[in-house]
């Protein structure tokens, strides 16, 4: 088992409609909870409410917005854990399906 | 050449891909698997001619690669928990239906749908198809070292993300057939007609490639229609190739052909797939239906023996599966000959291929038809500008010079 990241991508955030929630909600609870993919997910406030945290010197260092500026960025996000890859890319084409968005699928390092 | 660098030609044609697929799955690494192929081959150019060809050829290959592999693992000062495995793995004799899965893995993990397109194409060739990354540099004018770094990079993909080595599972299997074909048509369809402007207009290595891949995939996946239907398709359209440029270089459209410069030996085989396909009764797929249609062209004797009826049942069953304008545009092309050009041209007005030169290059032969001769002009000067290759451009300007004035 690995575990991936898919990101929703999107460049809005909260515009999820009512139909688009309940369909995330049965792709969470019967694809994900019900045949063991869940690991975590979530939406995320927009890149306005960003802070970029440097605390690498003495004092940590607080810069107000987003890292990259881009029209584009991620709106929300599931941690998965799928038997390989190609299970992976199966269940994020279901997701971005569920939320009518398009995700970015990136495996979590491993060792 | 002697005859034992024909035999290593010969070996490398058929074995290659045999010897990087088993190795792949031996050490779990492509990038291995596709260097102890090559230095294995290079160690065969260098022992060969003076120790003899080895009995089983292709055994030999595996062995030694297998041992470069296994030495270069042992060089390697951090080694993994796989990599240990690898070497224990390693000197087991393969039985013969395991290596033929090694081959079919290695195509579905080079197709990967998670792979870029042109990533697909130049790793289906250079580890399936054993062409050098100059050979396909030169196929795709595109500069050596960047077509090296686009299979170096794909094959970094395949191992950060750990694309799985293996033939797809049941319920993915019809799109990951699907992903290979597409490849495969791709190869052959920028052999058969190039799309740069300084290219040949026919590249036959490339066209010849496709349909060696594609016998390959065809032998490990038997009972795949859609397989079957892709390599007719490609023997019927190669067949024709002899006749499809002229001495001068401009493409000759399909009803000014020399039918008796056709390969009748391709054109036996193809028929014969889409016959055996015709016998299963299963339903065709696009490609199934493809070949069909280039069937019934290269069964006529003379192009006004066509049965146009038939061609355009043909793409009716093709529209239904793929309405795409592409396709549609074809249907009409084929019913022009039938109904004739009014009926045609009112079919393709309005289907969004603005920027498609066969649309424009269309309508310029169907507008000539109706003696609409300044319309037909305008649309051969936008399918002329439009237009990559320089054969077809040639045939363009042709056919637009020939048009009467005004």
């Amino acid at each position: 088992m690995a575990q991936y990241l898919m990101s929703v991508l999107d460049d809005r955030t909260g515009s999820v409609t009512p139909e688009e929630m309940a369909a995330i909600t049965a792709y969470n609870t019967e694809r994900l909870q019900g045949e063991g993919h869940w690991v975590f997910a979530g939406g995320l406030a927009s890149p306005e409410a960003a802070t970029v945290v440097d605390g690498r010197g003495g004092e940590p260092m607080f810069t107000d917005g987003p890292y990259l500026e881009s029209k584009e960025y991620i709106a929300g996000f599931w941690v998965i854990e799928a038997a390989d890859f190609d299970v992976a890319l199966r269940l994020c084409a279901e997701g971005s399906k569920a939320c009518n968005r398009r995700l970015e699928l990136r495996p979590f390092l491993t060792r | 050449m002697t005859h034992v660098d024909e035999v290593i030609a010969r070996v490398h044609r058929e074995e290659w891909a045999r010897v990087v697929a088993t190795i792949a799955r031996r050490v779990g690494d492509l990038d291995i698997a596709e260097e102890m192929a090559a230095e294995a081959f290079a160690t065969a150019v260098e022992r060969w001619p003076s120790d003899g060809v080895p009995p089983n050829p292709g055994a030999w290959l595996t062995t030694t690669a297998g041992r470069k592999a296994i030495d270069r693992l042992r060089r390697e000062v951090k080694r993994t928990e796989k990599h240990k495995e690898a070497l224990m793995l390693s000197d087991t004799p393969e039985p013969l239906g395991a290596i033929d899965d090694d081959r079919l893995r290695l195509v579905f993990t080079c197709c990967h749908p998670a792979l870029a397109m042109e990533a697909r194409v130049a790793l289906t060739l250079r580890l399936i198809g054993g062409l050098t990354v100059p050979e396909i540099s030169r196929a795709f004018l595109v500069q050596e070292t960047a077509m090296g770094q686009r299979i170096t990079r794909a094959k970094a993909k395949i191992k950060a993300a750990s694309i799985p080595y293996r033939v797809p599972a049941r319920e993915d299997l019809p799109a990951r057939v699907g992903a290979v074909l597409t490849v495969l048509f791709l190869i052959f369809n920028e052999g058969y007609l190039a799309s740069g402007p300084e290219r040949e207009t026919v590249r036959g290595e490339l066209t010849a490639e496709a349909i060696r891949l594609t016998r390959l995939v065809g032998e490990l996946m038997p009972g795949d229609g859609e397989v079957a239907g892709l390599l007719a398709l490609m023997l019927l359209t190669e067949a024709r190739r002899a006749a499809r440029v002229s001495a001068s270089g401009e493409l000759v459209a399909l009803g000014d052909q020399d039918r008796g410069a056709w390969d009748r030996a391709l054109i036996a085989e193809g028929h014969a797939l889409v016959r055996a396909r015709l016998a299963s009764g299963e339903a065709p797929g696009r490609y199934q239906i493809m070949a069909a249609i280039n069937a019934v062209h290269t069964d006529a004797a003379d192009v006004r023996d066509t049965a146009w009826s038939q061609i355009v049942a043909l793409y009716d069953q093709l529209v239904r599966l793929d309405p795409s304008p592409i396709v549609r545009l074809n249907r009409a092309i084929a019913a022009a000959e039938l109904d004739g050009p009014q009926v045609a041209l009112a079919e393709i007005d309005g289907l969004p291929l603005a920027e498609y030169h066969a649309f424009h290059a269309t309508r310029a032969e169907l507008l000539r038809r109706q003696g609409r001769s300044a319309e037909s002009r305008a649309a051969y000067d936008r399918a002329i500008e439009l237009a990559g290759n320089s054969g077809e451009r040639a045939y363009l300007a042709r056919r637009r010079g020939e048009l009467g004035g005004g």
